[in-house]
């Protein structure tokens, strides 16, 4: 499976995924720079990232502790999520997402 | 501001759980200690991260919080009387003619030791800022990342952004003396704890406390004075509020800053060490825990105990030249039992 990654700058990496991996662990061994503080422990929310529109079905809602840290996040929009509160499945296979700026500064 | 010289063996930058059980390593050793951690705890991003979360892989603890881990290595380094520097940052390194090393803090701290220790982890906790243009212009005279004096605020038009427990804290702690306080979140929905929201929410509803459901998108002002905070906001689009501070309270993230400019070799922010001592490019400097790196390299607190043991044994020839290395267990040596207070 692949998923794929819009950096700041608007670059796209297609990253390989790996099923029952956290979308933030398979962007974090992939090559692309993500500061995820908490190593995946839904406590910092610097694994921020945008969902595209035609994927947030499938990547279903925030967790209330999610969305309770994402109050920690800056420019917060409705694809927001923590990559690493999103575990990939056999129907996340092209997910597109990009990285916040507070995932990355 | 102080100027009292400190003068000590060691100073382990972090009082994360790898600085402090190099306390430990290093008092068996003899061997005094000094920390700076800019936090106002110990404990490191097991306070201040997940002091709640569960961490199962301690040896020989089938399963401890972040704060308690913090707590149980508190008490273990307590016979050794480390003197902590809390909410201070190491700022500047300099040699001495004598070898040994001057630290200096952002308070003005000065600390002399013959062996530095970096246990900093992913660096120091800093405020995260808000991503907005012409920030930095105020920062410090109408934007704010902490309340220093409640006063300074007084009669103030005060925006604060954020939904955690400082920005709930504060505007409840400064609606009385400010002239407006405005708070400014994303959503209708706190993090913070219920009883702060309840009683925002009754300031808000008596008209003494504005919220709006909306996140910051930029300050006006003349470049030395903000004179407005700019919000957007998903039904009612950008507006202006008249302001004359700023304070966003979006929690900390971790920057490496000043240790950066020590002059050690840097690995995309980490420090290269050998695996036999986890010494640095420098001599007599080490880097213990997240911060170091080196082959096989994982992050994990039990990682950063070995190296601190390790590492103990080569900060005792600097710290000790011509001493005899003495190795022995607390299980058995009497010696060791008496430094730990228990013989």
């Amino acid at each position: 499976m692949k998923v794929h990654v819009t950096d700041l700058e608007g670059n796209t990496k297609e990253i390989e995924g790996t099923i029952g991996w956290t979308l933030m662990e398979v962007i974090r061994d992939g090559g692309v720079s993500i500061k995820a503080e908490c190593g995946g422990a839904c406590a910092c929310a610097t694994c921020h990232v945008y969902v595209a529109d035609d994927w947030m079905d499938q990547t279903g809602e925030r967790t209330e502790e999610e969305e309770d840290m994402i109050d920690l996040a800056l420019d917060v929009q409705d694809g927001s999520r923590l990559a690493c509160q999103i575990e990939l499945t056999e129907a996340l296979d092209g997910l597109k997402v990009t990285l916040a700026r507070d995932a990355i500064l | 501001m102080t100027t009292e010289t400190h003068e000590t063996d060691v100073i382990i930058i972090g009082a994360g759980p790898c600085g402090l059980f190099a306390v430990f390593e290093l008092g068996l050793l003899g061997l005094k200690t000094y920390l700076v951690d800019i936090l106002d705890r110990a404990g490191g991003q097991c306070a201040e991260l997940y002091p709640e979360k569960p961490i199962y892989d301690i040896p020989a603890i089938p399963m401890c919080t972040g704060q308690e881990l913090t707590d149980r290595l508190m008490e273990q380094v307590k016979a050794f009387d480390p003197v902590f520097h809390f909410q201070e940052m190491a700022e500047g390194l300099t040699k001495l003619d004598d070898g040994r090393w001057e630290l200096t803090t952002d308070q003005g701290t000065k600390i002399v030791a013959h062996v530095i220790v970096i246990a900093a982890g992913g660096g120091s906790f800093v405020p995260k800022k808000p991503h907005l243009e012409g920030l930095a212009e105020y920062e410090d005279t109408s934007v704010f990342y902490a309340v220093r004096k409640i006063d300074a605020f007084a009669g103030k038009r005060i925006v604060i952004a954020g939904g955690g427990d400082s920005a709930l804290d504060w505007a409840l702690n400064l609606q009385p003396v400010a002239e407006k306080v405005t708070l400014v979140h994303h959503r209708d929905g706190f993090r913070a704890a219920p009883a702060s929201v309840d009683a925002m929410h009754a300031l808000v509803d008596a008209g003494k406390m504005e919220f709006k459901i909306a996140q910051l998108a930029g300050v006006n002002g003349d470049g030395t004075k903000m004179t407005s905070v700019r919000v957007k906001s998903k039904t009612d689009g950008e507006s202006d509020i008249p302001a004359d501070a700023l304070l966003p309270f979006f929690g900390l993230t971790m920057k490496l800053g000043p240790i950066a400019d020590f002059g050690l070799n840097l690995n995309e922010n980490l420090i290269p060490v050998g695996t036999e001592k986890f010494e640095t490019s420098i001599p007599s400097i080490f880097a213990i825990g997240d911060i170091n790196t080196y082959p096989g390299k994982l992050k994990l607190i039990l990682s950063g105990f070995h190296e601190a043991a390790l590492m103990s044994q080569a900060a005792f020839l600097v710290c000790r030249p011509g001493e005899r290395l003495r190795f022995q267990y607390t299980t058995s040596s009497s010696d060791l039992q008496k430094k730990l207070g228990v013989r």
